[in-house]
Order: structure tokens, then C-alpha cells, then sequence
């Protein structure tokens, strides 16, 4: 996740690797992925991880009402508060948590992120679900997943796997939040 | 923000808005079963109350619960007539236990101020003497936001015992810097000496005239919200005002003052930092009206005290 | 063996020497030093008569953690004085003739300095019913000054009999200005915005002057003299003059501390800054300085209180109040007023000398440098600048203003009848005393 980091004026060679049309591909394709393994939109409920997740969750679920006709229930969940890196940085502000009014107990969440690093962030994520209640099953989508996992987790869903150096720093962009979408990597210098 | 929460001149607008926007997720928590955050985990927080306050002591002992702090009740001897420990010992040999944060509540004004120069916790201030209650004006703008929205050029009244309110001196801060007006209305004996040059400073007017302020006649126009602060029966041997009835007819919030009130402001909100005494300042049923927030700024205490803590303790240290 | 002060400015006056043999001055001018004679070099000194403080607390009986007899006049004499009045507010109170007698006593049983026990108005200093006045009078400590210091005699009536009652023995009673239903036990701030801002109890000018205004008049009414202790307002300084022009028989007392550290002070709710009187603003400690200058006011008295940490370690409004002074009572008035211009050293010697040797009739004290007078001889550098330590002192106590501050104007030593007390701020011993350089 790429959230933790300032970004810098500075574009170190910058190069882009997955393209707006790049983008807007892999997102239709996760989508139609999510109904696939789902069986249809049932119980569905897809939350976004913020900042970047929320507008990638809000996309997938335009393109299943357009696939399958049904609004599937969409919200964000902010996860700083179950962070386990809190005490090694300066104080950090909290982004909203919205949970669909039918809650997600008994359902099937699907959590929607930008980018999957360490995975601590989908750690806390989980702790975070655990204390709104009980979901069917929890599974994980993300547009980047780019390697380097310190605890055992994994997505079910990727829009691009990229192999990454720990040094190197991936940013996504997206119109909702930076005008246009794109993702970059960008350093590499060690 | 720095490491201690003393005064309410302490926070930038930045910080209030900060704090006000984290306490909207806290509240969050609240309505949740499992009223549980991490958060604060393995924090230790000792309320040291040497002045009684079942109110203010359970919303920040919840509010640090809450948040998986290790809380823990002291009350503090050591009123002016009991000289055994000196304060300074007091604190420091609770701070000596590694601690992480003193919430205090103190008789005397300063004594938090007093408390900062001598331990390594930090410290919060619960209302010393008749100083300040940062807490309290963060959780009454929270609560006044919630019905009316952004503050900026907004009109508070604040009546009543402004001499030894701490809430009015913590309010008038706060408020100002969320861009509100402030009026304050008390008879001249309950106003603070050197009030005069004092509302010059910083902004706010006074009033010894209730009606004149509440029907927007005074400096500000229109009041938006009204708070009235409690009125102690036993000012009536001070000599500050000659009886009960006499003040109510004068300065209380009364069902008519509350109906003239409505009349030009349906909206108008009514404001007490609690306990009321209910038919002195503020009339019964005044303070069970739609207009009233008094419950609300309960709730949003815990709320507000959670993000403070969130705010001063989570973070590295 | 006879000791000749040699080359000072007495009164920072003309240069003389001074020739001391026993306990007195027996020749003052161009002098040859005899055998067997010890010569102090006081060139570029400036001598004065020994300095009286009519108003210290020794806190002995009752409160020996905080100071004793024995510390304070140490740090008395090390502060260049020679006699100082010891306030009644002790456990117990010094009400009584046996009170008076053993306090007189313990003083006697020290060299440094002459203690003269003050004896309380009421008995207790319950403020009700008058103590045995005439009996302490008559007592070995032959007590001629009364005060319930600490607390105000508020009551009209009480006063006007006390005013009268000592008039038989020549008494006097120092008043402490503060009426109680104006400003009560609680009140700790001058009261002003900065202590409503503070939220501390706000202490006004005019519980001090309304107490001075009846006061004086009583006096003019009974034919007495009155004393008024640590004035601390422009105001109470208006009734002061005008009572003199009225040649009504008043005089008046001003600490150190009031003439130079104001309200401000207490931003930072540091109890070192609590005092009774409160720190005032700066109009007020400007008029003080010119009424010390013009004589509306007569005597500086230090006010000396010293507390034990655990007195003071409290919030504000719990602290106990008062600081030390006795050390460096000379040094602050040096700085500010021969320093500044508003008097010279002989205006220190009249204020800080002769006047309280004056007003509590002491009559070996205060006197002029000249052959007959006891030598009670206090010798300054006028222009020494020093740094204030607060652990650098006799007191038990640190509740100390000043650390920390620099200071011009310094003691170098002192002579009580004709005995060296204190050189370059240490106390002497009985024994080494006498010595040369």
C-alpha cells in the first residue's frame, strides 16, 4: 500500500506500467472476476481501504450493476486505528469508516485495496472486520500486488502482479483523487 | 500538537478540527456491540481526580477502556487544608510508575500547568479550579456542530457565572477559533475583573443584558446557540446576587425567554455543561426541549475525549 | 583589640576611617593605626550603620524544618544586619510576656545579630480579644513593636483600643493591610484581568488601602502612632502622604520584592512568585519606588518567610506564601534605587537604618557613624555584581525570588558592636569573629 508514503516532487525515473485503458481493464475484469467465484451478486458487499480503495471499490461495483443488473452494497473501512506501526510514527488522522446499511454479518465482503505490499494493512483490515461483525468470507482485491509479504496473506483477486524491489516506490493514480489513472514505479536506487 | 493538553489556547484551529473530525469516527465506535479499539493498547492512563466528578472521570475512563488502555481512578488528597504530601510528590511518584498520561482534575487553577514541569507523562487537563476545561469546549463544539454545522460566524451567548467558570474561559478560546461570535452575559458581579480590557483582546463581547442579547439586539445580532453554565445556589452568601428568584427572572433561560427565542430562531440551540439545576438557570422544560443538546454533549464527550487521547498518545512518543 | 576600618565612604559620603575599640566607635576621621591594632582595608567600600529589618519570620518555635533562630540570623547578618524584629506568628504565637522572653533568649544565645521579638495584638492572632500588650512590654524583651502579621486587625474597634492601649509604653502596631471581606484567605492574584484570565483569587488593592485609609485616621483620632507593614499599592501610597501632610504619626514599610518583581510574574503559576501581598503591576512598583524615595514611605523590611519545599510544592492557590530575603535585601535595593538613581547610599542607611531603628525604638541601632555610637557597622561594595543561588545561603528554606538574577550592590561584611557577624556572605563563628582580612 502505498499510503504510508510522502509523495515527493521529484519524479526519480518514474515509469509507468499499467496504462489508464490498462486500468480500466484489469478493474472490468476483476469485477466480472468477483461474480464468477460469488456465484451472481448475493450477499455480496465490497468495502474500499482508504484513500485509493474507496474509489477503486466504487468503480468494481458500476461495473457489476452494469453486468449484472444489481447495486451491490458498497462502503469503506478505515483500518489506521488497528495499525500495528502506530507507536513508530507520528500521530496518524483517520479517514471514515461507512458500512452499508445492512451490515456485514453473514455476508460475503470483499475488500478492495490499491496496492498489496507487506499486508499488513489487509491484517489490520481483518481485526478491524472482526469487531463489525461476522462476514461469511472475507476476500481480498487488489490492482497491484507487488510482492514482499511478511505474514501469510493474499489476494483473490489482482489486476496486475508486479515484481517489485522493497526500494522502489509504486504509486497508483486515479482520476477521482489525481486527475487521471495510472500506475508508476518509480526509484530503485539503493 | 505537543504532548500535553493544558489549555485550550493550546490548540491551533487545525488541531480543533483534527480532533473534532477523529472524534466523529470515535463516535462511530460507540455504536457499535463491541465497543473495543486496539488502539491505545498497553497505555497507561491514570485519572487523578482531587476533585470530585463522577461525569468527567467515567467519560474519560470509558473513553480510554475504549480505546484498550489500561485506565485507572486515583482520587488525590490534598486540599488546601490537608498539607501532608505536597503535590509535587504526589505526581511524581505516580509518574514514577512509568505511566503515559495524567488526567487531572484539580480545585486549584494552574495546578495542571504546575504538574506538566514536574512529571514525564503527559498531561491532560480535566478543569483546574476556575482556569480551563479544554475538553469540555471540544466536546460542546462537537455537540453544536452536529446541529448547526461550520461555526464560522456563528453567535454563542454564554451565560451566567463567568468568575468561576472554567467552561466559559475554555469555550470563548475554542469557539474563536472555529470563527464564532461570542457574547457573554452575567450581572457585573459574576463577571471576571479586568473583563473589559480582557474581551478587548481576544474578541468576544459582554453584556449585562440577557433579553437585549438573546433578541439580537446586541453586538453579534441573532444568537445561533445559547449556553448556560450552572449558577451555584451558595454565591447567595458571597453577595454575587441577592436571591434565587431574582437571578432566574434576570439571567435564566426561562420558557419564555425560550419562546421568544424559537419564535425568531426555530434552529436556535441550547447548550449546559451540566449538572443543571433545573428552574435557577435554565427551565425544566427548557432543558428537555428539541433545542437542547445537553444529552448529546454527554455522548459526545466520550467521543471527544477518545480522539484527545487518540491524539496526544497513539503516536510515537 | 581595636579595629580600624580604614578608607571608606561613610554614607558613600566622605571617606573616613573608623576606629572601633570594644563595642563602640571611638574616632572617626584621619587615623593612624595604633599597635595591636587589626586593619580592615574598606577602600572603595561604602559603610553604613548595621541594617534592622523590622519584619522577618524565624519561624522558631514551631517551624524549625523551615528555619530556626539560629539560621536566621545568620543569613541576617550575612545580609548585613545587625538587628532584626521577629514577626509573632510562631507555634505558639508570641502572645504572652514568657513567649516574648524565651524567644528574646534564643536570640541572646546567638552573636550574629540582635533579635527583637514582635509581639502579637490579639491574643492568638484570633483577631478577638487583645493580648497581654503592657506585660510584654515589661518583659526582658521590653516588646514596644505589635503586629498579627499574617492576619489583618480588621476589627474597627479592636484596633482603635491597641491604638490606644500602647501608647502608655510608647508601642506601636504594624498593621497588616488586607481587609477580609475584600480579599479572604483564598485570595493569591492582584486582582485584575490577568488573574481572571489566571482563574486565581483575585486579591484587590483596596482591601489593602481601605485598611490603611481607616488607620490612619484612628491614629489621628487616639493620638497614636501606627505602622503600616509591606505596602504594596499606588493607592495605599495616596493615603500615606496625605496622612503625613496631616502630620498624622504614621510610617510605612516596603519589602524588596515590591519594588521590582510585578504580577507577571505569576503566568507561570510558579508558587515561588506567592506572596502576601500579592505581586502587583508595574504602575504600582514605580510609585512605591518614589515614595521610598521621597519618604512616604520610611523603611525597607524584608518580610523575610521562609517555607519548607513541601509548603510550596502545591498548586497556586494552595501554596504557602512568602520569600526569603534577608540575603539579598541590600543587593535588591542597591539595584534599584541607588543603581537607578532615585536615591544614594545614604538614602539606604536612612531607609534601611536609621528609620527602623527609629520606628522600633531601638536605640542602639540605627545611630551615626560618629566616635560614641555602638559600633554596629555594615560595610558594601557598591558596585559588586553578583549572581543570586538560591542554595547559597544560612536559610533553611529556597523559596528565592531571585535566583538566578543578577544583583549590584553587595554586604562584604558585617560588625555587631564592634564583632565581625559576616564576611563576603558567610556567617562568621563566634570565635573567628573579630578577625582581620
Amino acid at each position: 500500500m502505498v499510503a504510508a508514503v510522502q509523495p515527493t516532487r521529484t519524479e526519480k525515473l518514474a515509469r509507468e506500467v499499467l496504462t489508464s485503458g490498462d486500468v480500466s481493464r484489469a478493474l472490468r475484469r476483476i469485477a466480472h472476476e468477483i461474480l464468477e467465484r460469488n456465484k451472481g451478486a448475493d450477499d455480496l458487499v465490497l468495502l474500499g481501504i482508504p484513500s485509493r480503495g474507496v474509489p477503486l471499490a466504487r468503480r468494481l461495483v458500476t461495473v457489476m450493476a452494469e453486468v449484472e443488473g444489481v447495486q451491490v452494497p458498497v462502503g469503506s473501512l478505515d483500518v489506521t486505528m488497528h495499525r500495528d506501526d502506530l507507536r513508530h510514527q507520528p500521530v496518524r488522522r483517520l479517514y471514515p469508516t461507512d458500512i452499508p446499511p445492512d451490515g456485514i454479518d453473514d455476508k460475503v465482503v470483499v475488500l478492495v485495496d490499491d496496492v498489496l505490499f507487506h499486508g499488513r494493512t489487509i491484517r489490520a483490515a481483518l481485526e478491524a472486520l472482526a469487531e463489525l461483525g461476522r462476514p461469511r468470507a472475507v476476500r481480498l482485491a487488489v490492482l497491484v500486488d507487488r510482492g514482499h509479504r511478511e505474514l501469510p496473506i493474499r489476494a483473490d483477486h489482482v489486476g496486475k502482479n508486479l515484481p517489485t524491489s522493497s526500494s522502489e516506490r509504486v504509486r497508483v493514480h486515479l482520476a477521482e483523487l489525481d486527475g487521471e489513472d495510472s500506475v508508476t514505479i518509480e526509484g530503485g536506487d539503493r | 500538537m505537543n504532548r500535553h493538553l493544558l489549555s485550550s489556547a493550546d490548540l491551533t484551529r487545525d488541531d480543533v478540527e483534527t480532533i473534532l473530525a477523529t472524534a466523529e469516527q470515535m463516535h462511530e465506535v460507540q455504536k457499535r456491540d463491541v465497543k473495543k479499539i486496539p488502539t491505545l493498547r498497553g497505555r497507561t492512563i491514570i485519572n487523578l481526580f482531587f476533585e470530585d466528578s463522577t461525569r468527567t472521570r467515567s467519560s474519560f475512563e470509558i473513553a480510554g477502556k475504549w480505546m484498550s488502555a489500561d485506565t485507572i481512578n486515583i482520587t488525590g488528597k490534598g486540599s488546601s487544608t490537608s498539607k501532608g504530601e505536597s503535590l509535587r510528590d504526589t505526581v511524581r511518584t505516580i509518574d514514577a510508575m512509568a505511566v503515559d498520561a495524567l488526567v487531572i482534575r484539580h480545585h486549584a487553577s494552574g495546578a495542571c500547568h504546575q504538574v506538566a514541569q514536574w512529571v514525564d507523562a503527559s498531561v491532560i487537563n480535566a478543569g483546574d479550579g476556575t482556569h480551563e476545561h479544554p475538553t469540555q469546549a471540544l466536546l460542546d463544539a462537537y455537540a453544536l456542530r452536529q446541529r448547526i454545522g461550520d461555526l464560522d460566524g456563528r453567535h454563542v451567548a454564554i451565560v451566567g457565572d463567568l468568575t468561576h467558570s472554567r467552561v466559559f474561559r475554555s469555550n470563548v478560546i475554542t469557539l474563536g477559533r472555529l470563527g464564532a461570535h461570542v457574547t457573554v452575559v452575567a450581572p457585573p458581579t459574576l463577571m471576571p475583573s479586568g473583563i473589559a480590557d480582557w474581551s478587548k483582546t481576544d474578541g468576544f463581547a459582554t453584556s449585562w443584558d440577557l433579553d437585549e442579547v438573546l433578541e439580537g439586539g446586541g453586538t453579534h445580532g441573532p444568537v445561533d446557540a445559547v449556553m448556560m453554565l450552572r449558577v451555584q445556589r451558595e454565591r447567595m452568601s458571597g453577595g454575587y446576587f441577592p436571591t434565587p428568584r431574582e437571578y432566574t427572572v434576570t439571567y435564566g433561560l426561562t420558557r419564555d425567554r425560550m419562546r421568544r427565542l424559537t419564535a425568531m430562531n426555530p434552529y436556535v440551540v441550547v447548550l449546559h455543561p451540566g449538572p443543571m439545576n433545573r428552574g435557577l438557570e435554565i427551565a425544566a422544560d427548557v432543558a428537555d426541549s428539541p433545542n437542547s443538546v445537553v444529552l448529546d454533549q454527554v455522548s459526545a464527550g466520550v467521543a471527544v475525549r477518545m480522539a484527545v487521547l487518540y491524539h496526544l498518545l497513539s503516536g510515537e512518543a | 583589640m581595636p579595629i580600624l576600618i580604614r578608607g571608606a565612604r561613610l554614607l558613600g559620603e566622605r571617606t573616613a576611617d573608623l576606629l572601633v575599640d570594644g563595642e563602640r566607635i571611638v574616632q572617626v576621621g584621619s587615623i593612624t593605626a595604633g599597635r595591636d591594632t587589626t586593619v580592615v582595608d574598606a577602600v572603595g567600600l561604602v559603610a553604613l550603620p548595621g541594617l534592622v529589618d523590622l519584619h522577618v519570620h524565624l519561624r522558631e518555635p514551631g517551624r524549625e524544618d523551615a528555619e530556626t533562630v539560629g539560621s536566621g540570623v545568620q543569613a541576617a547578618a550575612a545580609g548585613g544586619f545587625t538587628a532584626v524584629l521577629a514577626m509573632a506568628n510562631t507555634t505558639p504565637v508570641t502572645d504572652t510576656a514568657e513567649a516574648a522572653d524565651h524567644l528574646y533568649d534564643l536570640g541572646r544565645s546567638y552573636h550574629h545579630c540582635d533579635v527583637q521579638p514582635v509581639g502579637a495584638v490579639t491574643k492568638g492572632l484570633a483577631g478577638a480579644e487583645l493580648a497581654e500588650l503592657g506585660l510584654m512590654a515589661r518583659s526582658r524583651a521590653k516588646v514596644r513593636v505589635f503586629s498579627d502579621d499574617g492576619y489583618c486587625v480588621s476589627d474597627a474597634r479592636l484596633m482603635r483600643r491597641a491604638l490606644e492601649y500602647v501608647k502608655t509604653f510608647g508601642g506601636v502596631i504594624s498593621q497588616h493591610a488586607q481587609e477580609p471581606r475584600l480579599a479572604g484567605a483564598d485570595a493569591c492574584a492582584h486582582e485584575s484581568e490577568l488573574s481572571g484570565r489566571l482563574g486565581l483569587p483575585g486579591w484587590p488593592g483596596i482591601a489593602e488601602e481601605s485598611i490603611v485609609a481607616r488607620d490612619v485616621m484612628l491614629a489621628r483620632h487616639t493620638g497614636s502612632r501606627v505602622h503600616i507593614a509591606h505596602v504594596s499599592t499606588a493607592g495605599s501610597v495616596e493615603v500615606l502622604r496625605w496622612a503625613k501632610a496631616q502630620g498624622i504619626d504614621v510610617t510605612a514599610e516596603v519589602t524588596p520584592h515590591h519594588l521590582l518583581l510585578t504580577h507577571d510574574l505569576l503566568e507561570s503559576y510558579d508558587p515561588v512568585w506567592k506572596v502576601n501581598p500579592p505581586l502587583r503591576p508595574e504602575e504600582d512598583v514605580r510609585a512605591l519606588r518614589e515614595a521610598l524615595a521621597d519618604g512616604t514611605i520610611d523603611a525597607v523590611a524584608t518580610d523575610h518567610a521562609p517555607h519548607a519545599p513541601h509548603d510550596k510544592d502545591h498548586a497556586f492557590v494552595d501554596a504557602s506564601p512568602g520569600m526569603v530575603g534577608l540575603e539579598t535585601a541590600l543587593g535588591v535595593v542597591g539595584e534599584v534605587m541607588v543603581h537607578s538613581g532615585l536615591f544614594d547610599w545614604a538614602g539606604v542607611a536612612r531607609v534601611m537604618s536609621v528609620n527602623p531603628a527609629r520606628i522600633a525604638r531601638l536605640d542602639g541601632h540605627g545611630q551615626p557613624l560618629a566616635a560614641g555610637s555602638p559600633a554596629n557597622v555594615t560595610l558594601v561594595d557598591p558596585s559588586a555584581t553578583w549572581m543570586v543561588h538560591r542554595d547559597e545561603s544560612h536559610s533553611l528554606s529556597r523559596n528565592n525570588p531571585w535566583h538566578g538574577r543578577e544583583l549590584t550592590g553587595r554586604v562584604v561584611a558585617t560588625y555587631q558592636r564592634g564583632v565581625c557577624t559576616a564576611r563576603a556572605g558567610r556567617a562568621l563563628v563566634p570565635e573567628t569573629a573579630g578577625g582581620s582580612w
